[in-house]
């Protein structure tokens, strides 16, 4: 076993930890910790796969802005007591057969994907990751769907300008 | 209404001009003030070192006073307790021996003298009531203590040291040294 | 053993410098507490702790110690895992920005180039504002986890100033990392100090501006300081902690204040360059220690100016900041941004 392979293993085992105490978790504030957990575990995935930059905006932007704002509700909103009711019996049917078919989805995808099955992720030894390299093909290969995702930023802005302008 | 002096100046209401609403101006010329104060002189007095110098007419800790032969001048009247607007001084009188007539001027002498520190503002009305100048108010103020009892001054306290038996540290009480 | 072919030299020179870093930062941020009070007291004609040593040159010390002498204090009702997590998230984030600061060039020594920064990863800056952006989770737990309702408004008081300045700071960030072409903070420093080239100062100015200000309302200083507002929150965040929970607190925000002194010196003032001064002309030791020198310079000015803002200007309103931030800085480091980019291109096509 490499080094690489043991923090593979480890981030692996952290990232499945963390998700699941994210579920368990009864306080939504620790489940919002616990998901912080789990975004560094995937940053440390993408540094395995020399994509440093991914993993840093992964963390700036999920981790260190979106999660915020989620904590910023949670602590407004006062959460933090227990008063969740127990659900009614449909209500649990409902989401154990939701669950039930995003997990047959995701089983019949992972083995129908046989194109995947030969190639093994370039541990340490891909260069795409990389902020420049990254860069060119964001801006030559892929420049229609990147313009088109800035468009739809814009929008979410806007939108949240005119939110924020009630009167 | 009619103002006082013409130093009061009326609240500007006028929108802020560019340069004003900048800030950065009004930053830099703040910033260049308290940076001025680096090579002002500083007032402090670095107190256990450095001592305050007190007028003659200071009003502090009291001092029970002797005569020139070390006799204690109170004779216990109680006219300072009666003139204390804090009431902070008590005593108890006591008769003069026949063998003490170097320890006490008059007949009569307070054998218990107390002032609570706490109490006494400092007045001098004592002082000025004493009619046998038994007491009076140096140029030293009360120390900080950690009990309240610490401030109830007794005679061991208050009495100045004898001149003629230990006349340095009488004339040091005196401020003469 | 695959495991143990590893180059162990680099690992031990790496673990050392670590060491180095880290603690020779915690010593200046100890010092940095007693200068806080010698700059305060001077600025108002006073003298300043001068008691404990000569000069008062203890002082640090005697806070440290009656910091870990209190009576540690947990709140009956406060979460507790939470509650001890907050001052250590707060203490690491601030510690973890030494990683990507080049400190010096490099020192030769045993025959090894031993580069003087912890590790030159190619994102570098972007690191920094990765860790600057989790240092909010200390502040926002501590304040949650104390449930206390001063606590509370001062943790989320401090993460939306947090988060709105950080927009003003990656922006006019953008401006430096198009002129040098390069996230690395050695390839940063490195541009700006090639023949030729002036310190980014003087391509930056207004640029240099928004980020200092960021970086005033980031460290949580004076005149952004509303996290702390004593005469509306009490206390702020940090409210119900005490002993040495506390003072990971305190000492955090200058440990910070630290790390953002030197970035800005990377960043705008040429990092560990001498002005006037080719190093390539001195041996590379001399270079790499004269370079130390020069970027700790650098950075005990830009804390002076911290400390000489503090006790100059009073504390923003909760709406002013907001206003300033989002009204103000956000459409300048924009139009900074965007006038960089014009006439870096217009000087590329011309």
């Amino acid at each position: 076993m490499s080094i690489t392979e043991i923090l593979f293993f480890f981030l692996s085992a952290l990232a499945v930890f963390s998700a699941i105490m994210v579920l368990v978790s009864r306080n939504p504030v620790h489940s919002v910790l616990w998901l912080i957990a789990v975004f560094f575990a995937i940053s440390g995935h993408y540094i395995l796969l020399n994509a440093q930059f991914l993993a840093i905006v992964n963390l700036i932007v999920y981790a260190g802005a979106i999660m915020v704002l989620f904590l910023f509700v949670i602590m407004l909103m006062n959460l933090n007591k227990e008063t969740e009711r127990n659900k009614h019996i449909w209500m649990k049917l409902a989401g154990a057969v939701s669950g039930g078919c995003f997990l047959m989805v995701l089983v019949s995808l992972v083995r129908q994907a046989s194109d995947f099955q030969e190639k093994t992720a370039l541990m340490g030894t891909g260069d795409i990751g990389l902020i420049k390299n990254l860069g060119k093909a964001l801006f030559s290969d892929f420049v229609v769907p990147f313009e088109i995702s800035s468009v739809l930023f814009l929008s979410a802005m806007v939108g949240a300008v005119v939110i924020g302008k009630k009167e | 209404m009619q103002a006082l002096t013409n130093r009061a100046e009326g609240v500007s209401r006028k929108p802020m001009s560019f340069m004003e609403r900048l800030y950065i101006p009004a930053i830099l010329k703040g910033m260049a003030i308290t940076f001025s104060h680096i090579f002002k002189k500083q007032p402090t007095i670095r107190y256990p070192e450095q001592k305050r110098p007190f007028s003659p007419v200071f009003r502090g800790l009291h001092v029970l006073n002797r005569d020139e032969e070390g006799r204690e001048r109170c004779t216990a009247c109680g006219l300072c307790a009666v003139a204390c607007p804090a009431e902070a001084i008590t005593m108890e009188a006591a008769e003069r021996m026949p063998n003490e007539e170097n320890l006490y001027r008059e007949e009569k002498y307070a054998a218990k003298y107390e002032i609570n520190m706490l109490r006494c503002i400092f007045c001098g009305l004592c002082e000025e009531a004493c009619p046998k100048d038994a007491i009076y108010l140096s140029e030293t103020f009360a120390p900080a203590n950690y009990t309240r009892k610490g401030f109830i001054y007794g005679k061991e306290e208050l009495l100045i040291p004898n001149p003629k038996t230990n006349p340095e540290a009488y004339a040091e009480a005196k401020g003469l040294k | 053993m695959t495991l143990l072919a590893f180059d162990w030299a680099l690992l031990i020179e790496k673990l050392v410098l670590i060491a180095v870093i880290v603690f020779s930062s915690l010593g200046i941020a100890l010092y940095t507490t007693f200068a806080e009070r010698k700059v305060a007291a001077i600025l108002q004609d006073r003298p300043g702790p001068n008691r404990a040593g000569p000069f008062g040159l203890l002082q640090p010390f005697a806070d440290g110690l009656k910091l870990m002498m209190k009576e540690e204090i947990i709140p009956n009702t406060s979460n507790k895992v939470l509650f001890i997590l907050g001052p250590g998230l707060a203490m690491t984030a601030a510690l973890m920005t030494c990683a990507v600061i080049p400190w010096s060039s490099h020192v030769e020594l045993f025959d090894r180039k031993i580069e003087l920064q912890i590790a030159d990863i190619n994102i570098g800056i972007l690191y920094v504002f990765g860790v600057v952006s989790m240092g909010v989770y200390g502040i926002m737990i501590g304040g949650w986890a104390s449930n206390n309702k001063f606590s509370l408004m001062a943790a989320l008081r401090g993460a939306s100033q947090a988060i709105s300045y950080e927009l003003a700071m990656g922006l006019s960030l953008i401006a430096v990392l198009m002129l040098s072409g390069s996230l690395s903070l050695k390839t940063i420093v490195g541009e700006q100090m090639a023949d030729g080239n002036f310190w980014n100062i003087v391509y930056q100015p207004l640029g240099f501006l928004i980020f200092f200000v960021c970086a005033l309302a980031e460290c949580n200083r004076t005149p952004f300081d509303l996290p702390e507002a004593e005469n509306e929150l009490n206390f702020g965040y940090h409210q119900e902690y005490s002993s040495m929970k506390l003072g990971f607190y305190l000492f955090a925000e200058y440990v910070n204040m630290i790390m953002s002194s030197a970035v800005m010196a990377c960043l705008y003032f040429g990092g560990y360059d001498i002005p006037f001064l080719d190093e390539s002309t001195l041996a590379p030791n001399i270079a790499a220690i004269l370079g130390v020198g020069a970027l700790l310079t650098k950075i005990v000015i830009f804390i002076f100016i911290f400390m000489w803002i503090r006790w100059t200007i009073p504390r923003f309103r909760y709406d002013q900041l907001m206003n300033l931030g989002w009204k103000t800085m956000i459409p300048l480091a924009l139009a900074n941004m965007l006038i960089t980019g014009a006439v870096i291109l217009w000087r590329a096509g011309g």
